[in-house]
């Protein structure tokens, strides 16, 4: 190599860096670092001035508290249930929507998405309004005409689980459907037609051809519906604050109240690995799991 | 589309039934998902009375902004907290495609010592849940850095993120190199490359980028809630919700400020509908 390319490279090399340089420092300050000390958090009792070293003592008090099993289970229940049912009425939408003109399409798409695009903050104030416990509230009105009788909706810890969730599932359709609806129009006509000299009905199209091929896509807004579904916190924050009698608390409620409410740092940081752990285990495995049958 | 289709049959009067149905059906499903919107911009219209229940009508009977008066009259810094969103999700917008376009760049085109490894390092930084980070952040920005009720607290943490440097370095590395190289054999310094030629040839993906980090900024709560205690530096969402905390019970007014908070997006939406939906596919659906 002659001096001059040389020196180019170099050149490039300092650019590189230089390009690099805010987005490095940026996820080294506010990623890495707190990463690494919420490790080092979750041993500690945190004091402003020197904390103080407590070994395991924030996990003990984790694994001894009941709240926090409590937390895991509605984390598990709300995931459990939102996921697949979010993922399956967005896949049977998608199916409708797709036979129409492109102007429907987006209509369809757009009239879905627009849930999305609203604040949480201002949608939690509609639902509460909707979820209204008097009898004159929205859903307990509608509800009387099909001699449903009145209903404490977020204020009884058996309906407001299924409160947010009903919440959840509308409010994250749109997504779902415009990402199945590119994988549906990504599909080779020729499919169609195959089946289709083969004599199967427009059900077996749907089952043998549309679902496995769209397989990877499930499998993706499965993985990521279930990493936002443990990691949800704003909904039930606004909604019902983790109650009544803690029904509604998540884990990511759990770990805010303990932070931000009762300022146990160190706690929270234990808590939150643990969390992160989790997430991590499930994200693997799901992907374990559904890679194994996944044709591509 | 082939999956309705019967092939050898030419039925257009099924075809119209069929269609008819499936539109009858989606409709109703929309307009339960429309419902909660639809239902927050007309009560807001509503007057600002203090009464549960006197308002809860489908249809509007009067057509009235005082909700809106009453809203902006709460706080003298409503109009504020509508400025400071401005500003905080326009800065980290702007900041996010310029760094993630440069990142992007020197990940997909240049090759430099440790290059796979930051980019490794930036991966399994987008993989880390935000509730690992919270308490630490929250620590470092008020306890340390002592930002507390400033502008920099609000847009620091996500000045650039993980997720769009690796959505540019995936864009760009499909450009093809031979345009870089013929630009660097005429003369052209690397910032100059990007700026006139890979930033222009990525413009779509440039303004999805813009947009979903525009939406998710000016929606974002919880960082905001948490580092903003004083009224005057609060964004839009937070001052929403110490409103309604604090008029529990003005119902119209609360509907108010919630089509405030959401109808910048909404304009927005219906503007540029195209790339917000091509933003949600982005990086979703192989090819």
């Amino acid at each position: 190599m002659n001096k001059a390319k040389k020196k180019k490279m170099k050149k490039e090399v300092v650019w590189a860096y230089l390009f690099i340089l805010v987005p490095l420092s940026t996820f080294i300050i506010f990623t890495i670092y707190p990463v690494i000390t919420s490790v080092i958090t979750s041993f500690q009792k945190y004091r402003p001035l020197g904390s103080e070293w407590v070994g395991f003592s924030n996990y003990v008090s984790t694994f001894k508290s009941s709240l926090f099993y409590k937390a895991l289970k509605n984390t598990a229940v709300y995931t459990v249930i939102t996921v697949p049912i979010g993922i399956l009425m967005s896949f049977i939408v998608s199916i409708m929507i797709v036979p129409f003109r492109k102007g429907i399409q987006s209509f369809f798409k757009g009239a879905f998405y627009l849930p999305a695009i609203a604040s949480g903050v201002a949608l939690s104030f509609v639902w509460k309004w909707i979820y209204d416990p008097l009898p004159s509230g929205l859903l307990n009105s509608l509800l009387r005409f099909f001699g449903v009788s009145n209903q404490n909706w977020l204020g009884s810890s058996k309906t407001a689980m299924a409160s947010l969730i009903i919440m959840a599932v509308f409010g994250g359709l749109g997504q779902n459907i415009i990402i199945y609806i590119a994988a549906l129009l990504g599909i080779d006509p020729t499919y169609y037609e195959a089946a289709e000299i083969d004599g199967s009905t427009f059900l077996q199209k749907v089952r043998y051809v549309v679902w496995p091929l769209v397989k990877p896509t499930t499998v993706f807004l499965a993985i990521t519906s279930v990493i936002n579904g443990f990691q949800s916190f704003q909904t039930a924050y606004l909604m019902t604050g983790g109650g009544p009698d803690n029904a509604t608390t998540m884990a990511g409620l759990l770990i805010f109240n303990r932070a931000f409410k009762y300022f146990e740092y160190g706690e929270a940081c234990a808590q939150a690995l643990l969390l992160a752990m989790i997430i991590a285990v499930f994200a693997i495995l799901q992907f374990k799991v559904s890679a194994n049958d996944v044709e591509y | 589309m082939g999956l309705y289709r019967r092939y050898g049959t030419k039925d257009k009067y099924k075809e119209k039934t069929r269609n008819i149905v499936l539109a009858a059906v989606l409709i109703c499903l929309a307009v339960i998902t429309l419902f909660p919107i639809y239902y927050m911009v007309i009560s807001s219209f509503g007057a600002p009375t203090e009464a549960g229940g006197a308002s809860y009508s489908l249809i509007p009977k009067s057509f009235s902004l005082a909700s809106y008066q009453f809203f902006f009259d709460y706080s003298q810094y409503s109009f504020r907290w509508i400025l400071n969103s401005l500003l905080v999700a326009g800065i980290v917008t702007v900041c996010n495609v310029l760094f993630a376009s440069l990142a992007g760049y020197a990940f997909a085109k240049l090759r430099f010592p440790g290059c796979q490894f930051f980019f490794f390092l930036l991966l399994v930084a987008m993989m880390i849940p935000y509730q690992v980070t919270q308490v630490p952040l929250y620590i470092l920005v008020v306890n340390v850095l002592k930002w507390q009720d400033t502008y920099i607290a609000l847009v620091a943490p996500t000045l650039v993120t993980c997720y769009n440097v690796f959505l540019a370095k995936q864009f760009f590395t499909s450009l093809p190199t031979s345009v870089i190289e013929s630009a660097k054999i005429e003369g052209c310094s690397q910032p100059l490359i990007v700026w006139k030629i890979v930033m222009p040839l990525s413009k779509t993906v440039l303004a999805v980028m813009a947009i979903t980090t525009f939406l998710g900024e000016w929606n974002t709560f919880f960082w905001p809630f948490l580092v903003c205690n004083s009224e005057k530096m609060q964004t839009i969402q937070v001052g929403l919700k110490n409103f309604s905390f604090a008029n529990t019970t003005y119902f119209a007014p609360m509907m108010a400020g919630a089509t405030i908070s959401a109808l910048p997006m909404f304009i927005l939406f219906f503007s540029l509908q195209r790339y917000f939906l091509e933003g949600v596919t982005v990086g979703a659906v192989k090819g």
